[in-house]
């Protein structure tokens, strides 16, 4: 019995991952054309999306990297992007802090933003589900989107060696983290906080060593916050 | 890319452990976790708040053009926003910016 609920656990996380293949297949291969182009050879590119394994900090290292950013910069600059990750690690605590520290060690290297967002909707739409096929549902979910991305990012990186220059490659970092953005922009607080890191970033640009990102990005972070407080406050007035 | 070998693969492992960690933090802990919900919520906008800010400048003062801006790469990243914010994909996006901007390049726009 409770195999089967498992087994069904697994499916069903299954079923909801595969839509994430069109995200992370073309942003894979991104990366991986992205890398090669910037001068990494192809066990570094699969070192990144397999150490790694979170496409937009991979993206901004590699950016930050060729731009002759200092090291401690660069690992700052993305290791603030995947700080997200804390709070996906938070939100599923709750469902999945009784199994085994190992198996949490598993889930935590596969944490993405999608099989978080499926999760924690499955989760929350099914609070009688066990423990057990939380974790089924979950590595459900890793299947479709974490193996296709290091085949997507070797396939970017046989790809890139093998494309002519002078294509907007240069170009390609830009769009896909446009593209990755613009989706997020769902509320207004959202909306705040990329303005003020868009705007800090620029006035702050003659900071040495990128330092105007961070700052820029601290300061986008509270004005986040501090508008869905606020839209909070009226909320309930 | 003017790095050695031995400086890529500190980056390489160094942010592969850092992430882990930041993945792991609470899971680690186990059950109901003690954070202060402010923290969590700043932690929310973290991608937005990073990320903008990174891609501003590659767009206003492209490399490719010595930092002075260009139609071409202004176009493209209009586009993009715009076909993200219109349908919500990441994938569509991608492929109408990089189809605008391949396609002003080749005419020389």
């Amino acid at each position: 019995m409770a195999r089967s609920t498992r087994a069904e656990a697994f499916r069903r996380g299954v079923g909801d991952g595969a839509p994430f293949l069109l995200v992370v297949a073309p942003f894979g291969m991104v990366f991986g054309v992205i890398g090669v182009e910037a001068g990494l050879n192809l066990a570094e590119v699969m070192g990144f999306s397999i150490f790694v394994i979170a496409g937009a900090s991979q993206l901004a290292a590699v950016q930050l990297m060729a731009e002759g950013a200092p090291l401690a910069v660069v690992l700052a600059t993305a290791l603030a992007i995947n700080l997200r990750m804390a709070m996906y690690s938070a939100a599923l605590a709750p469902h999945l802090g009784s199994l085994p520290m190992g198996r949490r060690g598993v889930m935590a290297y596969f944490l993405v933003d999608q099989s978080f967002a499926a999760s924690v909707l499955e989760f929350e739409r099914r609070p009688e589900m066990s423990v057990e096929d939380k974790a089924a549902y979950f590595f459900g979910v890793i299947a479709p989107v974490c193996l296709p991305w290091y085949v997507a990012t070797l396939a970017g990186a046989l790809l890139g060696t093998g494309l002519p220059p002078g294509w907007g490659l240069d170009f390609a970092v830009p769009i896909t983290f446009l593209a990755v953005i613009a989706p997020m922009l769902r509320t207004t607080a959202h909306v705040v906080a990329a303005a003020v890191s868009v705007v800090g970033a620029l006035a702050l640009s003659v900071l040495p060593w990128n330092l105007g990102l961070l700052a820029a990005a601290l300061a986008a972070m509270a004005a986040g916050a501090a508008v869905e407080i606020a839209a909070e406050r009226r909320a309930v007035r | 890319m003017s790095l050695s070998a031995t400086e890529i693969w500190a980056v390489i492992l160094a942010l592969g452990v850092g992430t882990f960690l930041l993945r792991f933090s609470f899971l680690g802990l186990g059950g109901a976790s003690g954070w202060p919900p402010l923290i969590l919520r700043l932690l929310r906008y973290t991608p937005v708040a990073v990320i903008p800010g990174l891609v501003a400048p590659l767009v206003l003062w492209p490399a490719a053009t010595d930092g002075s801006p260009d139609a071409p790469r202004l176009v493209a990243a209009a586009v993009t926003l715009g076909v993200g914010l219109w349908l919500k994909s990441a994938t569509w996006a991608i492929l109408a910016g990089a189809a605008v901007l391949t396609a002003m390049l080749r005419l020389g726009l």
